[in-house]
């Protein structure tokens, strides 16, 4: 008999997240999608209202693991994230998460994620592709060590108004004091996890960190602690809903990473993308891509992505002209639809969905200078009955959704 | 008895001669193919050397076969289909695998276990080729321009190559002068740490070449292999339905069915010249043919040096041709088997099977199977691109057996005290063994086996030098000076006999281009 043991080398695959036990028995409509290499549950249900409301109402439970996860340290670590990120890394506390994004010298965008100072010496750096190789080529010279731990952590996000008061029940420590962006440590069943007050929804919301080998027994008692308030295991289709509403952009989806991109209309800079406040051009110190930004900050993007509102009244009209109700797809839509100022197209939507909290119609926009400012009246594409048609549009600052408990 | 009369005579019914008759019938000329042997193909065919047992004898995969000729010569309604080769697979000393898939996730975890870094540098690794192939692509497309001559053709074609070199980013420019003159091995040591990767990487600069991977040079072929990836949905490499001959027999269908007559059987003597201009050929057989235009789509040395008189040529360009080099330097052994054998690494029956078997555990094992080739040996342990066509279509052998296409690197064409049967047999049991090394129980299944050396591609195919791009793909054989300088426009010194294969620009591989384009300049110049 042949050797077998490397028949077990799981290349017929996709990777499974640390929580696939369970997410496998829940996911009855078998509506899985490719994340970072694995396989992740797109929607638990056939149709996604249930847990698109439960990240608004009760508490959505979803599993991030795909993230892919670096932890770097060593005497220059926020000298390397000083020098990778635009943003002042030597003035963050430990404890405090930043949202970011990176660039090539040009000023363009890598990717983005978030940087977690853990302690004086050490940093969590989520990205949505791999960094390892430019984090490495960035860090010449430095004492620093950078280990990925994409597979060794695992990661749940607790979001939706709820989502405090389980998290209350579930850990030792309460979480009530942990402001936004912050990040603590606590135990959920007796094992160490860390508690970030982050997520990908504009709700009230948590991402909690922890050993996979520890990932059954946290969803386990999350579920037991969040009966009574609605959790709701959620796919990534729902929240992709969310995060439209929430303004917040995918890598791949609203823009390409620099290192992808086949011509240079393809790429996107931090003001470009609406990142301008993470650009702290004040800090001391270079940064990768510090003198293009500074030209771009000194001359003007020529393009912004912001919000757009579709006017149902008008959607209305270029639908009942063919004797038809407005017809609106039942989920985000990745795709690119032009927009129009007059003939001219002005720009694209990357992202476009309806919005059931808000019952708009609205979509992640790319706009040439000078339409993208708020209040302009433009148009987006429409097909109806299999005819191009044009429906009118307002420009909006983003986020499209804000409530006032996210950041209380 | 047909009529001897044509507009058009191409030699040679390789796929280049057959798509270059097809593109004149489809311009509405009169042409004829000549082919020595008793079937089309060429390289690029299938015959069955053992009863039940189908082999793409020479060629066996294709790549690079050419998108607009598929459409324009309506090669599927002929019969081609051309069958994923999803993954390559390099068997490890140590019972592991390295392999690689066309899913990005997939390929990328498989690297990560074995070097996290090199999953990463992978990624940018395909991103970066794949940019220089796009950036270097439209150059195969066009007609290449002599940079010595002022004519107003020349001087077009330069200031449109010239445009196109300014349209490039410095860091482009600098990247493709780079993979240009690098050697591959250097290529790749710049870019990944795993041994078994780089081996396999650096195996494809070699393919075809008299050249180690350490041979500068070699990084371009490796190039030139990534141009068939970057055609959109027009998928990378792949086995065509009934072998390689399945590609040939739609072209020969097609070109039959535009009107194109194909004589088998039928090998040149010699070009006919009258008047300073290319009238017809002799046929060996005595017969004679006249066409306003020759095409040869033979190799370099058979076209110059043997089909015309060389007095009809300058003698520079007689010269340039003698120096062209065209020594093979790969063999391949078919092999018919009554099952599938077991590798160590890949026990039982499983995707992997259905892709190519890489035997290149690392750049130095490489190297070393050139160094025996320096010094006039085949390798003592070659690299071999091994594919199972059985896998792949299943009508290629009988149920539950398979055939195995054996690609061997290197046997030098003129190997110390040249080939003969028991060197030839000891070859043949050289890639046995090596095979053996990895799947053990290979012996006891094998019903049959080919050997072919580059002397058989020679004798058999009718390549000179047994080199399966009808001449090495380097630096200095290629564009503007393939086959020789001043002449890689498909025209040769003697109006009204063109040329257009493997050794004329953009080279080998079943792509077509040659034959295409030269039927292009045969029309242009059509009077």
């Amino acid at each position: 008999m042949p050797e077998l043991s490397t028949v077990h080398h799981p290349l017929y695959q996709l990777r499974r997240t640390p929580f696939h036990a369970r997410t496998s028995q829940l996911c009855l409509p078998h509506n899985w999608r490719r994340w970072g290499g694995c396989i992740a549950v797109g929607s638990y249900d056939l149709g996604l209202d249930r847990e698109y409301w439960a990240i608004r109402n009760h508490a959505a439970l979803i599993d991030i693991s795909p993230l892919i996860k670096y932890e770097i340290g060593g005497p220059d670590a926020a000298r390397l994230l000083h020098r990778l990120t635009p943003r002042d890394i030597h003035r963050m506390q430990v404890g405090q998460v930043y949202y970011t994004g990176w660039c090539d010298d040009d000023g363009k965008l890598l990717d983005d994620g978030t940087v977690t100072r853990i302690g004086e010496q050490s940093f969590r750096l989520t990205a949505a592709e791999p960094q390892y190789r430019w984090l490495s080529m960035n860090a010449v010279g430095m004492q620093v060590q950078v280990t990925e731990l994409t597979e060794q952590m695992a990661a749940l996000s607790l979001q939706g108004p709820k989502s405090r008061t389980i998290l209350n029940l579930a850990c030792e420590q309460p979480v009530d004091s942990l402001k936004y962006f912050r990040m603590a440590f606590n135990r959920i069943a007796g094992k160490a996890v860390s508690v970030s007050r982050t997520g990908y929804t504009g709700d009230l919301g948590y991402e909690i960190w922890m050993d996979a080998a520890d990932a059954l027994v946290i969803w386990d008692a999350l579920m037991a602690a969040g009966h009574d308030y609605g959790i709701t295991p959620t796919g990534i289709l729902a929240m992709d809903m969310a995060r439209v509403e929430a303004g917040l952009f995918m890598l791949d989806v609203d823009y390409t990473s620099a290192s992808h991109a086949w011509i240079a209309g393809q790429r996107s800079s931090p003001y470009e993308m609406g990142l301008g406040w993470t650009v702290n051009l004040d800090k001391q110190g270079y940064f990768v891509g510090r003198r293009a930004l500074e030209r771009e900050h000194r001359e003007g993007s020529s393009w912004k992505m912001v919000g757009l509102e579709i006017d149902w009244e008008g959607l209305e009209r270029e639908y009942a002209a063919v004797g038809m109700p407005p017809q609106i797809p039942a989920s985000a839509v990745r795709g690119s639809i032009p927009i129009y100022t007059g003939p001219r197209q002005v720009g694209y939507a990357s992202t476009s969905t309806w919005s059931p909290v808000l019952k708009k119609y609205i979509a992640l926009v790319h706009l040439q200078q000078p339409f993208h400012a708020p209040g302009t009246r433009v148009e987006i594409e429409v097909t109806v009955e299999h005819h191009r048609r044009k429906s009118p549009a307002t420009v909006v600052a983003l986020p499209f959704y804000d409530p006032e408990w996210k950041k209380k | 008895m047909a009529s001897n009369t044509y507009d058009a005579i191409v030699i040679g019914a390789g796929h280049n001669g057959m798509i270059a008759a097809a593109y004149l019938a489809r311009a509405g000329k009169k042409a004829v193919v000549l082919e020595r042997r008793e079937i089309v193909g060429g390289a690029a065919v299938t015959e069955e050397i053992f009863p039940g047992y189908r082999f793409s004898e020479f060629s066996y995969v294709v790549s690079l076969l050419r998108p607009e000729i598929i459409r324009d010569l309506e090669l599927p309604r002929h019969g081609l289909k051309i069958l994923p080769l999803p993954s390559t697979v390099t068997p490890l000393d140590n019972g592991d695998y390295l392999a690689g898939w066309d899913d990005h996730d997939l390929t990328r975890r498989e690297i990560y276990r074995h070097s996290p870094r090199d999953a990463e540098a992978y990624d940018e690794y395909s991103r970066v080729m794949a940019r220089a192939a796009k950036a270097i692509k439209p150059i195969i497309g066009l007609v290449p321009p002599d940079p010595s001559s002022l004519s107003w053709r020349d001087m077009k074609g330069l200031l449109k190559l010239g445009q196109y070199a300014h349209s490039l980013s410095e860091h482009e420019l600098y990247r493709i002068a780079k993979l240009v003159t690098q050697s591959s091995a250097d290529l790749l040591e710049e870019w990944f740490e795993l041994d078994p990767l780089k081996g396999t990487k650096a195996a494809s600069g070699i393919i075809g070449t008299y050249l180690g991977p350490r041979s500068p040079g070699t990084a371009y072929v490796l190039l030139h292999h990534y141009m068939g990836e970057i055609d959109g949905a027009f998928r990378a490499w792949g086995f065509a339905k009934n072998g390689t001959g399945g590609v040939t027999a739609a072209i020969a269908s097609s070109a039959r069915a535009l009107g194109v007559e194909i004589r088998t059987s039928a090998a040149v003597d010699k070009v006919i010249v009258r008047g300073g201009r290319a009238a017809g050929v002799a046929l060996a057989n005595g017969d004679e043919l006249t066409a306003k235009v020759v095409m040869s789509a033979a190799d370099p040395k058979r076209s110059f040096l043997q089909f015309v008189d060389q007095q009809h040529f300058p003698d520079e360009f007689v010269q340039a041709i003698r120096d062209f080099r065209v020594r093979g330097s790969s063999g391949k052994v078919n092999i018919a088997l009554s099952g599938l054998p077991d590798f160590t690494c890949l026990p039982g029956e499983g995707p992997l099977h259905r892709g190519a078997i890489s035997i290149s555990p690392s750049i130095e094992y490489v190297e070393r199977a050139y160094d025996d080739a320096k010094y006039g040996n085949f390798s003592r342990q070659p690299y071999m691109d091994i594919i199972i066509p059985s896998m792949i279509d299943r009508d290629m052998a009988p149920p539950g057996h398979h055939v195995m296409s054996c690609f061997v690197q290197y046997a030098p064409y003129d190997v110390a005290g040249g080939w003969d049967d028991t060197k030839k047999e000891a070859f043949g049991e050289t890639v046995i063994a090596t095979i053996e090394k990895y799947a053990p129980n290979i012996r006891r299944m094998i019903v049959g086996k080919q050997v072919i050396t580059p002397r058989d591609i020679e004798r058999i195919a009718g390549i000179t030098g047994g080199n399966i791009f009808h001449g090495e793909l380097l630096l200095h054989q290629l564009f503007f000076m393939r086959p020789a300088p001043q002449w890689a426009d498909f025209r040769t010194p003697l109006a009204g006999y063109y040329f257009g294969a493997a050794g004329a620009h953009p080279g080998g591989g079943v792509m077509g281009a040659a034959g295409k384009m030269a039927a292009n300049e045969i029309l242009k110049d059509w009077q």
